[in-house]
C-alpha cells in the first residue's frame, strides 16, 4: 500500500510538469485555435539544449532554464512567422501540415546529428526519504520550478497588460483588433511562449529521464492526453490534467509493464475526447 | 441542384469516360515495363513506386476528398502486415486466404476505430490518429504471439508454393500492381459517386453538408474503413516479400509522412495528383538516397518539402497543371 502511494506521489511530481508542457500546447490553441505540432519537436530541443549548456558549455543544470525559456521563445516566434502567419484562417489541415512538417525538419536534424540513442544529463541532487521510499530530488525540483513558471504564466495573463491583450484575442480576434490591439504581434507572442513552456518543460523532463531525440511524440502525446483532460484551450485545467495523468501512470505502473502506458494514455485520450469533449477539468473560462 | 450538374458526378458510365482508360494504360505500363528485357532493378524501383501510389491513393480519400489528416494511414499498411505474415507463419495459411483475412480484418477495424474516433472533428481527429500510430505501435511491441519488439519471421521455404524465389518475386510484383490499379478505381470510383460528393462536401463544410442531409459521422467512417483495405493487403504482400516484420518497420511513422507529402506534392484530392506524386516521390527519394550529402536528412527533406508545398503552392502540381491548361480539368480527375 505505501509503494502505491509513493508510487502515486511520484506520478503527482512527474505529472506536474507534463502539465507544463501541455500549458505550452493549451495557450496556442486558446489563443488561436492552432494545434502545434511542433510541440514535441520543442520539448526535445529543450532536452538537447540542456544536454548541449551542460556537457559542451559547462552551465549548471538549472541554470541553464533562463538560457532556455528565452531562446525557445524567440525560436517560437520565428516559427510563427515562417510556417504559421501565412495560414491563420486557412483550413487547419494546411496548418496541421505545416507545424507537422517543422517537427520533421527539427526531428531529421536532430536524428542525423545525435542518432537515436539513449542520452543522459546527470543531475545530482539529495533526494527525500520517506519511510522506506526515496524520492528523486530532481523530480522535487522540477515540480517545485514548474509550479513557480506555472504562477508566473498566470500572473502574466491576469496582471499585465499584455496579458490582457493574450486574453483579449483569445476572446475575439477580431473585438480586439478593433480595440487596437496589435493581434498579429500577439499572436506570435503567444506562439512563442507557448514553445518556450514546451522546450522548458523538455528541460526539466531531461533533469528527470533519459531521452532520445525521438522521445518527443511520446511526450507531445502525453501533452494532448493532459490538454484533452483539462479542456482545450484552457491552461489551468491543463496543470490539473498534467497532475491527473502523473497519477494515472504512477498507478498504472504498478499494475503493468511500463510499455503498455502509452497504450493506455492514447485511450484515456481518444476516450476522454468522445465522453468529455470540452475536458474533464474544464473551469469556466473568464 | 440536380447532381447531374455537378461536374464529375452522375455524367457517364464509368468505363466510358477517359481517365478509366488512362488507369488501365498506367497498369499496362507497369506490368510491361519491367517484362521487357526481364529487368529486375527497374521492377524493384516499380514496386516502390506501385506502394507509394497504394498508400496516397488510399490517403487522399480521407485527407483530399473528406478533408481529414490521417497521420497514420501506416498503421493499415503495418497491421496487414503483421496479419498476413503471422497467419502464414504460425497457423500454415496459403498467401491468398491470409492477405484476404489481412484486408477484411483490418477493414473491421478501421470501421469500429473510425466510428468512435470520427465523431472527433477535425484538428481533434488529427490527433487521435497520431495516437493510433503510438498506440498500436506499442501494442505490437509488447504483444508476445506476434514476436513483441523481436519481430516475425518467415522461413526461406515460403516462396515454394509460389515457384520458388525468383518466380514469386514476380508474382508479388504484379499482385502490387493489381492492388494498385485496384486502388487508383477505387478512388475513381467514390470521387465520381455520389458517396464521394457527400466526402466532398465535408471536407469543404462539414456543418453545411450535415444540413443538407450527408449522414457525416457514417460516411467518414466507411470512408475511413474503404481506405484501410487495400493498404493492408500492400503490407501483407510486401512484408511477405521481405520475409520479416518488426513493429518499427511495420509503423514507420516516415512512410506515413511520405504519403502525405506525396498527395500534397500531387495535388489534394485529385487521383492523378496522388499517382504522379507517388511516383515523382519515389524517384527523389531513389535519388536521395544514394546521394552522399542527403542520405542522412530525408525526414529534413520532405519536411522542407512538404512545408513549401502547404506555404506556397497548396494545390500541388495538380492545381497547377488545372490553372494552366483548364481543359485537363475534363480529363485527369
Amino acid at each position: 500500500m505505501l509503494g502505491i502511494i509513493a508510487s502515486v506521489m511520484d506520478g503527482v511530481l512527474i505529472g506536474s510538469v507534463y502539465g507544463l508542457a501541455a500549458m505550452g500546447l493549451t495557450l496556442i490553441w486558446g489563443v488561436m485555435n492552432v494545434v502545434n505540432l511542433t510541440h514535441g519537436a520543442a520539448i526535445v530541443a529543450g532536452m538537447f539544449a540542456l544536454y548541449l549548456l551542460t556537457s559542451a558549455v559547462g552551465v549548471p543544470p538549472y541554470a541553464t532554464l533562463p538560457i532556455i525559456l528565452v531562446g525557445s521563445f524567440l525560436v517560437g516566434v520565428v516559427l510563427y512567422w515562417i510556417a504559421v502567419h501565412r495560414l491563420i484562417g486557412r483550413p487547419h489541415l494546411m496548418i496541421l501540415l505545416s507545424t507537422f512538417s517543422v517537427n520533421l525538419v527539427v526531428i531529421g536534424l536532430g536524428t542525423a546529428v545525435w542518432g537515436t540513442g539513449l542520452f543522459n544529463v546527470p543531475v545530482s541532487l539529495p533526494g527525500v526519504t520517506w519511510h522506506r521510499y526515496t524520492f528523486s530530488g530532481t523530480h522535487i525540483v522540477a515540480a517545485v520550478l514548474t509550479a513557480l513558471i506555472a504562477g508566473s504564466l498566470y500572473l502574466f495573463l491576469y496582471h499585465t497588460r499584455v496579458g490582457k491583450a493574450v486574453r483579449a484575442v483569445a476572446n475575439n480576434r477580431e473585438a480586439a483588433e478593433l480595440s487596437g490591439i496589435p493581434t498579429t504581434r500577439v499572436l506570435s507572442l503567444s506562439f512563442g511562449l507557448g514553445v518556450a513552456l514546451a522546450g522548458v518543460a523538455g528541460t526539466l523532463i531531461a533533469t528527470m529521464f533519459p531521452f532520445t531525440v525521438l522521445a518527443g511524440d511520446a511526450y507531445q502525446l502525453k501533452s494532448f492526453v493532459v490538454t484533452a483532460l483539462g479542456g482545450l484551450g484552457n491552461p489551468a485545467g491543463a496543470r490539473a490534467g498534467g497532475v491527473a495523468l502523473g497519477l494515472i501512470e504512477g498507478l498504472a505502473t504498478q499494475f503493468m509493464p511500463v510499455s503498455w502506458t502509452l497504450v493506455i494514455e492514447f485511450v484515456l485520450f481518444v476516450a476522454v475526447l468522445i465522453i468529455f469533449p470540452r475536458g474533464v477539468f474544464a473551469f469556466r473560462r473568464t | 441542384m440536380r447532381t447531374d450538374k455537378i461536374a464529375g458526378v452522375g455524367r457517364a458510365p464509368i468505363f466510358r469516360r477517359p481517365f478509366f482508360w488512362i488507369i488501365a494504360l498506367v497498369i499496362v505500363a507497369f506490368v510491361a515495363a519491367p517484362l521487357v528485357g526481364n529487368d529486375v532493378e527497374l521492377r524493384e524501383s516499380l514496386l516502390l513506386a506501385a506502394v507509394y501510389i497504394t498508400l496516397a491513393s488510399n490517403l487522399n480519400i480521407m485527407l483530399g476528398f473528406a478533408g481529414y489528416v490521417n497521420f497514420g494511414s501506416i498503421v493499415f499498411f503495418g497491421l496487414g502486415g503483421y496479419i498476413c505474415v503471422y497467419l502464414i507463419s504460425a497457423q500454415g495459411w496459403p498467401l491468398a486466404a491470409a492477405e484476404l483475412a489481412a484486408g477484411v480484418v483490418v477493414s473491421l477495424l478501421a470501421l469500429v476505430i473510425g466510428l468512435g474516433i470520427l465523431r472527433l472533428r477535425g484538428a481533434f481527429f488529427a490527433l487521435a490518429t497520431i495516437g493510433i500510430n503510438e498506440g498500436v505501435q506499442a501494442f505490437v511491441s509488447n504483444f508476445e504471439p506476434w514476436g513483441g519488439a523481436a519481430g516475425l519471421y518467415l522461413p526461406t521455404t515460403i516462396f515454394a508454393p509460389l515457384g520458388g524465389p525468383m518466380r514469386a518475386l514476380w508474382i508479388i510484383y504484379f499482385l502490387l500492381v493489381a492492388v494498385m490499379g485496384a486502388s487508383l478505381y477505387l478512388s475513381f470510383a467514390i470521387k465520381i459517386s455520389k458517396f464521394g460528393l457527400g466526402l466532398m462536401a465535408i471536407g469543404q463544410n462539414e456543418d453545411a453538408a450535415v444540413v443538407l442531409g450527408v449522414p457525416a459521422p457514417l460516411y467518414k467512417a466507411i470512408a475511413y474503413s474503404l481506405s484501410a483495405f487495400l493498404p493492408s493487403i500492400a503490407g501483407g504482400l510486401y512484408f511477405f516479400k521481405s520475409a520479416f516484420i518488426q513493429p518499427s518497420d511495420a509503423f514507420d511513422l516516415g512512410l506515413s509522412t511520405e504519403a502525405m507529402v506525396v498527395v500534397m506534392l500531387g495535388g489534394r484530392g485529385t487521383i492523378t495528383g496522388a499517382a504522379i506524386g507517388a511516383y515523382l516521390y519515389e524517384e527523389l527519394r531513389g535519388w536521395l538516397l544514394t546521394s552522399q550529402t542527403f542520405s542522412n536528412f530525408q525526414l529534413v527533406v520532405s519536411g522542407v518539402l512538404l512545408l513549401i508545398i502547404v506555404l506556397f503552392v497548396p494545390g500541388g502540381l495538380i492545381g497547377w497543371i488545372y490553372s494552366r491548361w483548364p481543359w485537363t480539368k475534363a480529363i485527369l480527375e
